[in-house]
């Protein structure tokens, strides 16, 4: 079996067997992680993969056996995102949600991780219905789009992606379960994006969600799915020689040495302007289709860390030594209370 | 010298260093800081004391007391009446001049005259031309207003003989790097401290004595203690969200980390605080650095607990050390949110849904708050699940006399049972829930810690010893027994009660927490009347064995416990099997903390 650079395997990223239903677009997003961490040559360890409730949250058992997990509570991933990814800095953060858990019960939670500026990469594997609850209608759900019992949406959707982009999220993408091609280059980059990065995972629910009056089905999606740019992850081993031509092509590089080439495919499409970013999403949705790609990006963003100005070592390595006063200093503080 | 002010047909109470004075503000007017002066001035001429803020849940406008009792015995208990009462609020100056004891005194602004159906003849009024004084000798409006409160102080320095010396102290003190507010501070101080010794006999008869009664100790409240605690615990992240009155835990962690918790070399941070969203997503911050591996804390009052119910379930069952300060307040609901209470005893101990258990401890004192802060990061650590430190707003926003904060340089952190790389490399098969010791308590890796083994998969759903899902229900049944046992094991870290000096006595006195204070003259007053009693302050959820061998040996015990419903009670019903019979409720519940006289009456009503 191939290696990659650190002597690992594809099977090192594995995780367990999926227990989900066959065709859900949810364990291609879990394949799309393996493929995209291998080729990185990620340290499956210093990846620390954390989720909420739900099909979606089953995730992180099915990638990264070697990385520790932690299944929460609905909705609340976040929170626990943001209490882990504060004791120890030098690990890679996965989160992984639904739109149930991000965008319903733990709106709130989304909401506070992003301007709060977390250090991670966030999945929202979005099939806009309730699966383990048989076919309830999410808050991604488009006005119109209905269930396999024939529900119908009526109320407009809430759209992650531009949320994030306007709470001042540093990277927003959306793709599709069903395109490798996109989702694996976006993942990585995610993933070497210093400060939050969120991707948008159109995944369709097989069961409960995939009929053809239903938007986050696969006949919708792959009809109405537009890529704002092609884009190619560069890991920052690789010589960059390719070249481009000026105006259609844009490398950006990203905090850790790699970089990523978009191609792009409408000409005044700039995704580190995120007017220009919210203004091309929804002129697309007006007509019914997807925007996907990498929506929107900034690499001078500053994450909570560096905000807090937190010490170098990770909090949680920190002992008696570095974090006690010791008694002469307590002294000093009861003679102020006297 | 002017001709004295004669006020009053009554003889005053004559009373040395014992007595209640009460100051009754408008919120908003600046009254804190002169009255906690007064407070730390008769600390500092020895004299025990205990002073209380009653204040409403509002900035600016509504009343707000501040009750001093001095007590040279140690009684520092809420004592029922006013001795002498600082009148200085026109909307509650009926009641309050109504609550002053007979023969005791008032004290008001006679920059307006009283109106007649304000005057008793049975107490000694104190007339000072506050407005007019400050009017006169102060320019800035906002002097004016907030002198006036300075000023009375003084004219109380004549009137009880406080030190004078003492209060320019504390001025300089407090105005340390704004040296130009000491001068007219003094000066204010001097204006009361004059009219009040030109017009009146001064000292009244209820008035100070210097005493030795405080050598060694320090003045402090609950929260400041709490915070700096958790400073001494090694509490790296402390996430919550603002709610009264648990704010001031992480103001002093805040301000502590400041100072003690800045790396020298780089002048960076070993700690972060983050103010949540909401109480949910405090304490899933604090769960997922306790996951990680950095001592993590929230803290947050009763209507925090319920919103964190969820989540501290999740700790509990997938075994996360966090910990939890409860600072209690009056529920349910908003209820009364500026009150204390102790509440919050039954949703505590077994919060969550499902079969739950949770450490409750339960301080009594700053110094107690300090150590039960840095110990809980060991316990939680240890026993691999949430603490709760279960204080109320009366020790926690109330300064109190106590022990100074002690730390021993020689102890070291318990981090519990945590692997590292080479121990993993000698284990086999790694399970995270393998109770390879018998005692309840298994192993846990920090995520990162080795390229191969000891990952795992936290998860609150059902999983067995190496933490794989599982629906079988003998696998859940066992993992919930296991529990159970660890809880047992937990009693090894957690407090003794703390007894009285045993006795043939055949009534015991049980209780918990702030209803220490009324103890002392509880037990003095019913020794005059012959009646002895033994006592227990338990001190940690679940309860010892200790704790049933006192019930035990006692034909009647008093449980004593300032809620409504007797929660104590109920958990020793619960937990330790004790019969109705041997237990005695006396509970208060009305938001101020329980008397002395209170408990006393119950107990004589008993018998």
């Amino acid at each position: 079996m191939q290696t990659n650079d650190i002597g690992l395997t594809r099977r090192d990223y594995e995780g367990t067997l999926t227990t989900l239903c066959g065709g859900c677009g949810h364990d291609s997003i879990s394949a799309a992680i393996i493929q995209a961490a291998a080729e990185m040559s990620l340290e499956p360890h210093r990846v620390a993969k954390i989720s909420g409730i739900g099909c979606s949250s089953k995730i992180p058992s099915y990638f990264l056996s070697k990385a520790h997990g932690f299944n929460s509570v609905h909705g609340r991933m976040p929170s626990v995102a943001t209490g882990a990814n504060i004791a120890n800095k030098e690990l890679y953060y996965v989160g992984v949600s639904g739109d149930g858990d991000s965008a319903s019960i733990g709106l709130g939670q989304f909401c506070h991780i992003v301007r709060r500026r977390i250090n991670m990469l966030y999945i929202v594997a979005n099939n806009g219905t309730y699966g383990l609850t048989k076919g309830q209608l999410s808050a991604t759900a488009d006005l119109g789009s209905r269930t396999k019992s024939g529900e119908e949406s009526q109320f407009d959707n809430i759209d992650m992606a531009t949320l994030a982009i306007e709470l001042g999220a540093s990277f927003v993408a959306r793709s599709f379960s069903g395109d490798k091609k996109q989702l694996i280059p976006l993942l990585q980059a995610g993933l070497s994006h210093k400060g939050f990065a969120f991707i948008d995972v159109i995944s369709p629910c097989v069961t409960f969600n995939n009929t053809d009056f239903s938007t986050h089905g696969y006949k919708n999606t792959w009809e109405n799915y537009v890529a704002l740019s092609e884009i190619d992850f560069v890991p920052m081993r690789e010589e960059i020689t390719t070249s481009y031509g000026a105006g259609k092509e844009k490398e950006i590089t990203l905090h850790d040495g790699s970089a990523i080439h978009l191609h792009k495919t409408s000409n005044d499409y700039d995704p580190s302007d995120k007017e220009n970013a919210l203004h091309h999403i929804n002129e697309y949705k007006k007509q019914g289709k997807i925007a996907t790609g990498l929506l929107y990006i900034n690499q001078s963003s500053s994450d909570l860390h560096e905000l807090q100005e937190t010490v170098d070592r990770p909090l949680n390595s920190l002992g008696d030594q570095e974090l006690c006063p010791g008694s002469k200093a307590l002294n000093d503080i009861n003679n102020t209370f006297r | 010298m002017s001709e004295l002010i004669q006020t009053s047909k009554v003889a005053g109470l004559t009373k040395v260093n014992d007595f209640v004075v009460k100051f009754a503000n408008v919120n908003g007017s600046g009254s804190a800081s002169a009255n906690g002066m007064f407070a730390k001035a008769v600390f500092r001429m020895g004299i025990p004391i205990s002073p209380h803020n009653i204040f409403p849940s509002n900035i600016q406008g509504l009343p707000t007391w501040f009750e001093v009792r001095v007590n040279e015995n140690g009684y520092l208990g809420r004592r029922e009446g006013v001795d002498l009462i600082v009148a200085m609020n026109e909307q509650t100056i009926g009641k309050d001049i109504a609550s002053v004891v007979p023969g005791g005194y008032v004290l008001y602004d006679s920059s307006k005259v009283l109106a007649n159906e304000l005057l008793r003849d049975d107490v000694s009024y104190l007339p000072i031309p506050l407005k007019d004084i400050c009017l006169q000798e102060f320019e800035k409006p906002a002097q004016r207003q907030l002198f006036k409160n300075i000023v009375y102080i003084g004219a109380l320095s004549a009137f009880l003989d406080i030190d004078f010396k003492v209060l320019t102290e504390l001025v300089s003190e407090q105005f340390r790097g704004k040296e130009k507010l000491i001068l007219p501070n003094i000066h204010a101080l001097e204006l009361g401290y004059q009219y009040a010794s030109d017009n009146f006999n001064c000292p009244l008869s209820l008035r100070l004595e210097k005493s030795d009664k405080n050598k060694g100790k320090i003045l402090m409240d609950g929260n400041t203690a709490t915070g700096l605690g958790s400073v001494y615990g090694g509490a790296t992240v402390a996430a919550w969200y603002p709610l009264t009155p648990s704010t001031s835990v992480v103001d002093s962690f805040a301000k502590y980390c400041k100072r003690l918790r800045i790396d020298a070399g780089t002048g960076k941070k070993k700690y972060s605080i983050v103010q949540a969203e909401d109480e949910l997503a405090a304490i899933g911050i604090a769960i997922g650095a306790g996951w990680n591996g950095a001592r993590a804390f929230t803290a947050t009052s009763g209507p925090g607990i319920s919103l964190m119910q969820e989540f501290l379930g999740l700790a509990y069952f997938s075994e996360v050390p966090i910990v939890v300060f409860n600072v209690q307040r009056v529920g349910p609901s908003t209820g009364m949110p500026t009150r204390s209470q102790q509440g919050d005893l039954l949703c505590c101990a077994y919060a969550s849904h499902g079969d739950t258990k949770h450490v409750l401890l339960f301080p009594a004192n700053p110094s107690e708050c300090f150590d039960y802060a840095a110990s809980s990061f060991d316990i939680a650590d240890r026993i691999q699940s949430p603490v709760i430190v279960m204080s109320d707003l009366e020790l926690g926003m109330n300064e109190q006399i106590c022990e100074p904060l002690n730390w021993n340089d020689e102890s070291r952190y318990d981090r519990g049972k945590v692997l590292n790389a080479e121990q993993l490399d000698e284990i086999e098969k790694y399970g995270r829930y393998l109770d390879s010791d018998g005692d309840g308590i298994t192993y846990r890796t920090y995520p990162g810690t080795h390229p191969h083994k000891g990952s795992y998969f936290t998860r609150g759903s059902s999983h067995d010893a190496y933490a794989a899902y599982t629906e079988d229900g003998s696998v859940y049944a066992e993992v919930m027994d296991r529990l159970t046992l660890k809880m047992k094991t937990a009693l090894n870290y957690l407090p003794e009660p703390e007894f009285s000096k045993p006795t043939s006595n055949k009534l015991g006195l049980v209780f918990i927490g702030t209803t220490i204070s009324a103890i002392n003259e509880v037990l003095d007053n019913l020794a005059k009347q012959g009646i002895a009693l033994d006592t227990m302050r338990i001190r940690a959820f679940p309860f010892h064995d200790s704790v049933t061998e006192f019930f035990d040996a006692h034909e009647l015990n008093y449980v004593i416990e300032q809620n409504r419903d007797a929660q104590l009670k109920s958990l020793l019903k619960i937990e330790c099997n004790i019969h109705e019979e041997k237990m005695h409720s006396i509970l208060s519940y009305d938001g101020a903390l329980i008397t002395a006289q209170h408990i006393e009456k119950s107990i004589m009503g008993s018998l």
